[in-house]
């Protein structure tokens, strides 16, 4: 069996070469992708949006509908996580740590939570105390890596980046506080409920300012409509509507990726992980 | 004139995949996807896709593997076959 599945891997490989055969050379100026659309973007973006990025342009405003039910996969993709994966039974073993003396308290077979206090702290069954120079490495780099994410975001009509992007960045900033501190630091910070609010409401802004369009007059996610609404150069509105378009995807990307990381890390259970 | 740097990263990417789908450790596939996600990212770059590789540095490379280290770390570290 292992073998006949060699041989097919190796006839469908064999295949899709001999199709790239036919393909146009890279950069081709005469291949059908670079006669017909190509042209019109190239030449009629900045005229039409004022955005620098074509690819930018293209991706939120001509083709803002796939960007549009993207977003909303990587919404179903989180959700899907959660649901999959979430598991709300109490632990019954539980581990305390006396923080002056560092003795561990083992609880077993407890059916309720106990009440603790200060000087006890709820640990990981594997407790490792998490390194000094790790913690403060990642301390000074947190800052730093989301307003990068910001930076991102906002410039994503000017430079290479968008909602996507930056999300992503943004996203893994989270993961980095959970991995150098642990798990319950950034569950703490973020509790599980903004996170899914913020990936609900990332997908509503881009609904929402799409939706906006149509009482103004003009077709869903046609941004030229809302020059009314917003202040500065008519001339800039459609930049306006993209950079409110991938804020909103930045901000349902981020929470997605934590959701994520959350869920695996900690088998559902939100309390102990990487 | 760049193309020794397309053929020097194409080679990456061929031994990448393949180191990755013979490693019996589950924890060192990740690692060479990572890798592997990388070497995509340098050859979208010197094509000029810049969006693209963005994208393949921040996903591919970056939050994909951290998502593989975790999935290893809540299930077993090897391989059955």
């Amino acid at each position: 069996m292992k073998f006949l599945g060699f041989i097919v891997v190796c006839l469908t490989g064999a295949l899709l070469l001999y199709g790239t055969g036919q393909f146009p050379a890279w950069g081709d100026p005469g291949s059908p992708a670079s006669t017909h659309l190509s042209n019109y973007y190239i030449e009629k973006t900045v005229e039409q949006t004022q955005v620098p990025n074509i690819v930018t342009a293209v991706l939120a405003d001509y083709r803002g509908f796939d960007t549009m039910f993207e977003t909303s996969v990587i919404f179903c993709a989180g959700l899907t996580c959660f649901l999959l994966l979430r598991d709300f039974t109490e632990k019954k073993e539980r581990f305390y740590r006396h923080r002056p003396t560092g003795v561990i308290l083992h609880v077993k077979d407890s059916e309720k939570v106990l009440k603790v206090g200060k000087e006890f702290e709820h640990i990981d069954k594997d407790f490792v105390p998490s390194d000094l120079i790790i913690k403060t490495v990642c301390r000074i780099l947190i800052p730093f890596i989301q307003i990068y994410a910001l930076y991102v975001v906002a410039h994503g009509d000017f430079s290479p980046g968008g909602g996507f992007q930056g999300g992503v960045i943004f996203g893994s900033s989270l993961i980095l506080l959970a991995i150098s501190y642990d798990l319950k630091t950034l569950v703490e910070r973020i509790k599980e409920k903004v996170l899914g609010i913020f990936a609900a409401v990332g997908v509503l802004i881009y609904v929402g300012i799409a939706t906006i369009c149509m009482p103004m007059g003009g077709n869903f996610l046609n941004y030229g409509m809302l020059a009314p609404l917003l202040p500065g150069d008519p001339r800039h509105v459609r930049a306006l509507g993209m950079l409110g378009v991938e804020i909103g995807v930045g901000l349902a990307v981020m929470a997605v990726m934590a959701i994520i990381y959350i869920n695996i890390v900690s088998e559902g259970r939100h309390d102990e992980g990487l | 004139m760049h193309w020794p740097i397309d053929l020097i990263v194409l080679t990456f990417v061929i031994f990448c995949a393949i180191a990755a789908i013979s490693v019996k450790d589950l924890l060192g596939t990740a690692i060479l996807f990572g890798a592997y996600s990388f070497m995509m990212c340098l050859l979208w770059a010197i094509m000029g896709a810049v969006d693209v590789a963005f994208t393949e540095a921040s996903v591919g490379a970056g939050v994909s593997t951290v998502f593989f280290v975790a999935a290893v770390f809540r299930t077993s570290r090897r391989t059955k076959d």
